[in-house]
Formats: C-alpha cells, structure tokens, sequence
C-alpha cells in the first residue's frame, strides 16, 4: 500500500490515471492479482455493505440494552420529511445510526477501516448511490479511493481506537469517505486528498471512551458525525477549499496526538464518557449482570 | 510501495475495506472466531470438549463483546461472517460440543488473550493459547505448553519433535525437497534433549503427503499441517 497520499496523486498525475486506477493497480502487484478479480472482491464489499443496511432491524437490541431502536427513530423522522439538515443529510445520519446498531447487535457488516466505525462509509456511498444513481461499479471505484486513503493512515498512523483513539477509527473512516464522495463527484486525486485531510482535521484528537468497554455509547452516534464531517469536507475540497497543512502532515499530527493520547482514553473503557457517573453506573450494572451483556 | 515499517505492514486493501463479519469487535469477536478455528484445526477433528479460559480484556468485556459466543462458533468451524455466531451456543448443544468458561491470569500475556483446552471426537486432546492483536488478526502464543508465536495467515506446519541433533535439517530438507519454500521458522524447546517443537510458515501449501513423510522420520513425534485457507 501507499505511504502517501502525495505519492498516489504524482502517481496519478504520471500515468494520467483516476486516484482509484493508482490503488487497484497496486493491489494488483500487491496480492498478484488481475485486475478484474481485484475488482469483483471489492464490488463485493460493496454489496456487503447495502445487504447489512438493507439487513437492519429496528426491534433489536444489544446484549446490554444500552444499543438498539434510533435507527428506527431516525427512519422515521426523516419520512416525516422536516429535519434540520434536509432529506439527504437525514439518509446519511439515519444508515449511519442503523449500521452501528447493527454491529452492537452481532450483525453481519463490514469492518472499514473498523467494526466500530463501520457505519460511516456506507452512510456516506449508499446515499449518494440514491441521490445520484450511480452504478454499482462506480461505487466500486469509490470504494478503492476510501480503501486507499486508509491504506496511507495504516501506513502513517494507525486505525484502531487502542492505538490513537477514537480518531483513528472515526477519523480515518471519515477521511476515507470524503475522498470517496469527492471521487464519485468527478474531483481530481489532488481534491480528494484534500477531502480526506479536511475531515481528518476536523476530528482529530476525539478520544476513545466507550462506556463498559463495550462498541456502544458513544460509538454508534460517532459514526454520524463521521459521515457528515466527510460530506462537508468534500463539499469544501470540491468548492476548491484547501487544507493550509498537507494532507500527509495532517495524518501524521493524528499519529501525534494519538501518541499523546493517556491509555484511558484509548479503548480502555476508563476515561471520557466510560468515567462520567453514567457511564460508570452502566459498566457496574453490566458488571452485575454477569461480565456485561 | 512496500513500506519498510509501520502499522500497515503486511496489510492489503481488504484489511482496510473489510473483512465482512458478524459485529461488534474486529478484535473481540472477528479475532476471537479465528482463535477457534485454529485450535479446531491444530486439533485436527470435531472438537467435543472445550474448557476456555478468558484473560484481560476478553474476560472484562468479552461478554458484552460476544466474544465466548465467538470462540465456540470459531471451534465449530463457523466463518467470521456466519449470522449463526450470536447463536453459537445452542448450535453447540445441538453438535454435542460442552463446554465451560473460567477467569484465568495468564503471565505476560496480551490483553486479548485466551487459552484453550480442547478434546476431539477420537479423544484428542490440545492446550493452545492466543491472543488477538487487533483488525481481527491473532498469534498463537503456545501450543501443548510450549512457546510458539505465529498468525496463521501462511501455510503453517507445527513439528513436535525429541530434542536432538539433525532433526531441522531433515525437516528443512525434505520441505526444500518438495518444492517448499520457508518463509519463517522458529525452535523452543521444554528442557535440553526434551520436547521441542518447530513452528514453520511456508509459502506453498503442503502436500498431504509430505506431511506424512516428515512423520516418519525418526525423532519427530507429530506434524501438524495448519492452512486456513483450505
């Protein structure tokens, strides 16, 4: 995988080729690979993807009750057509909302870049997939942006909440889903780094502080901020906005800041929300209950 | 573009799109399944009997996390991204398979960590202990009591064998023979001229009876051929 995100766009600027040819081409030669196996895998991550949000079930709720229903909830204020952020906006939130319910609820869905963030990539594609009607091959080719942008932030950084926090996991996600939004809207390699970096920036230093230890509170509701920071990060990048720092130094200060991060509020359950009187109040119940769930 | 160092060694594409699994922890649940996979594998038959014990993390939140649920779906030889791992359990009694869990301490250990003792159909037994070191990626950490450290990601082939002289050139020598390169190859033993065991991951998949062939050698006690792709 790339090292950089200023590699994958000389790369693209050389060979005048689109940002997801410079990634698919390197799974390739990484996995020695045609191109049309590398292909349909991917598609099928895809298809995975709008099975598990087609797959969501309103009625169920997670092992420790504290995850289930505001799928549901969201689905049906958005039908009711008078949210705030407008109908579109309110598809992102509600997909983001039910696929991070989903996995809280031992679901199938697909890690990306992780199973706590899972939701926010899909929210953003399966929307614009409905807005726009793009075919399930262009979403395909979105789906290599996310998957390369993730690939320089394992390079760079790291994508788990134990390593850097909630960034890592949310960050990333969200970084991947802007670059991909910009790509299926027909910006160049250079406007969808700057996508992924302006998302990135926006949720740096966000901690990781799930209550009872557990994939629920906050992280489901994260995903929805995941996804509507990478739509309006790419709304930006496509209006021609750029990050004054790089977008590779913007991915290396989250490794930085997740270096600095204090290990209770990385994963361990013991800091941020975990800490509060609720939070502790939902862990010692769980606890009660026999080792949470 | 292949990067010297890092936390993306060794990753591909899939790893960050993917894997598709059943939630909610690519390390506390997707991990936990592919520890059982690999002790059902390493023991080489249907397991009947599972006593599981769960350390750190996996003890503190593995409930929540489903992760015993996953552990006994991953014996049963259930995949990451079976929708029957939440019900694991009552697919055990329906197989046959008892099992229990403890607390246990382990020393030095990583905090997703567990250690399995399993017994098969035929009344095999096996002592495993693994842990599950993030994006649903895992080490097994000692098999039988002994120290082992490898993924299971290559073709692996676990050699028991008396601690003497000659007996990894042998090894090594008929792998070569047959065409098979060594990727990685690591010896711990119990005490001088005791047990020893030799965990080798290799680049091909190993014939069948290739394995057979490195049993009869003398010195060697068992051979376990561990290809989870297969």
């Amino acid at each position: 995988m790339y090292r950089s995100l200023e590699e994958i766009c000389r790369t693209a600027a050389e060979k005048k080729m689109k940002f997801w040819e410079v990634i698919r081409a390197d799974d390739c030669q990484e996995r020695q690979l045609s191109p049309e196996t590398s292909f349909s895998q991917m598609e099928a991550m895809y298809l995975a993807m709008k099975e598990a949000d087609a797959a969501y079930d309103p009625t169920l709720a997670s092992g420790s009750r504290l995850a289930g229903g505001d799928g549901g909830k969201m689905r049906a204020y958005v039908d009711a057509q008078d949210t705030v952020c407008g109908e579109f906006m309110g598809r992102v939130m509600e997909r983001a909302i039910k696929m991070g319910e989903s996995n809280a609820c031992m679901k199938r869905i697909v890690a990306a870049p992780t199973a706590g963030a899972c939701g926010v990539v899909p929210a953003v594609l399966l929307s614009m997939q409905e807005k726009y009607g793009f075919s399930d091959e262009q979403m395909t080719e979105a789906l290599y942006v996310a998957g390369g942008i993730g690939g320089v932030i394992a390079s760079r950084a790291f994508l788990s909440g134990a390593e850097g926090g909630c960034q890592a996991e949310i960050g990333s996600a969200s970084s991947m889903a802007a670059g991909a939004a910009v790509s299926l809207r027909g910006g160049d390699a250079a406007k969808i780094a700057q996508a992924a970096a302006m998302a990135m920036k926006n949720l740096l230093g966000l901690v990781c502080d799930p209550v009872a230890g557990l994939v629920e509170v906050p992280c489901i509701k994260r995903n929805v901020s995941g996804a509507v920071v990478a739509l309006a990060a790419a709304d930006m990048a496509l209006a021609g906005i750029v990050s004054r720092i790089a977008p590779d130094e913007v991915i290396d200060a989250m490794r930085e800041v997740g270096i600095s991060l204090p290990a209770c509020l990385r994963e361990t359950g013991e800091g941020g929300l975990a800490a509060t009187p609720g939070g502790a109040r939902a862990g010692e119940r769980l606890r009660k209950d026999g080792g949470n769930g | 573009m292949r990067k010297p160092r890092g936390n993306g060694e060794n990753m591909n594409i899939l790893d960050i799109i993917g894997p598709v699994m059943v939630g909610p922890s690519s390390s506390h649940t997707a991990g936990a399944v592919r520890i059982g996979q690999i002790a059902r594998k390493l023991l080489g038959e249907e397991v009947r009997q599972a006593r599981i014990g769960l350390h750190g993390s996996f003890l503190a939140t593995g409930r929540g996390h489903g992760t015993d649920r996953a552990l006994i779906a991953g014996l049963m030889g259930l995949a990451v991204d079976d929708r029957r791992i939440p019900e694991s359990f009552a697919l055990a009694k329906e197989r046959g398979l008892a099992y229990c869990f403890e607390a246990v301490n382990l020393r030095n250990a990583h905090p997703n960590s567990v250690k399995l003792e399993v017994t098969g159909v035929t009344g095999r037994m096996l002592e495993m202990a693994a842990a599950s070191v993030g994006g649903g990626r895992v080490r097994v950490c000692e098999i039988d009591g002994l120290r082992a450290d490898f993924s299971a990601e290559a073709p692996t082939v676990v050699v028991y064998n008396q601690d003497k002289p000659g007996v990894v050139v042998r090894v090594s020598l008929k792998l070569g023979l047959a065409g098979i390169n060594i990727a990685t190859m690591q010896v711990y033993r119990d005490a001088r001229g005791g047990h020893a065991v030799m965990v080798i991951e290799v680049d091909q998949e190993v014939p069948a009876d290739c394995i057979a062939d490195l049993e009869r050698e003398s010195g060697i006690e068992k051979v376990i051929y561990l290809c989870m792709q297969a």
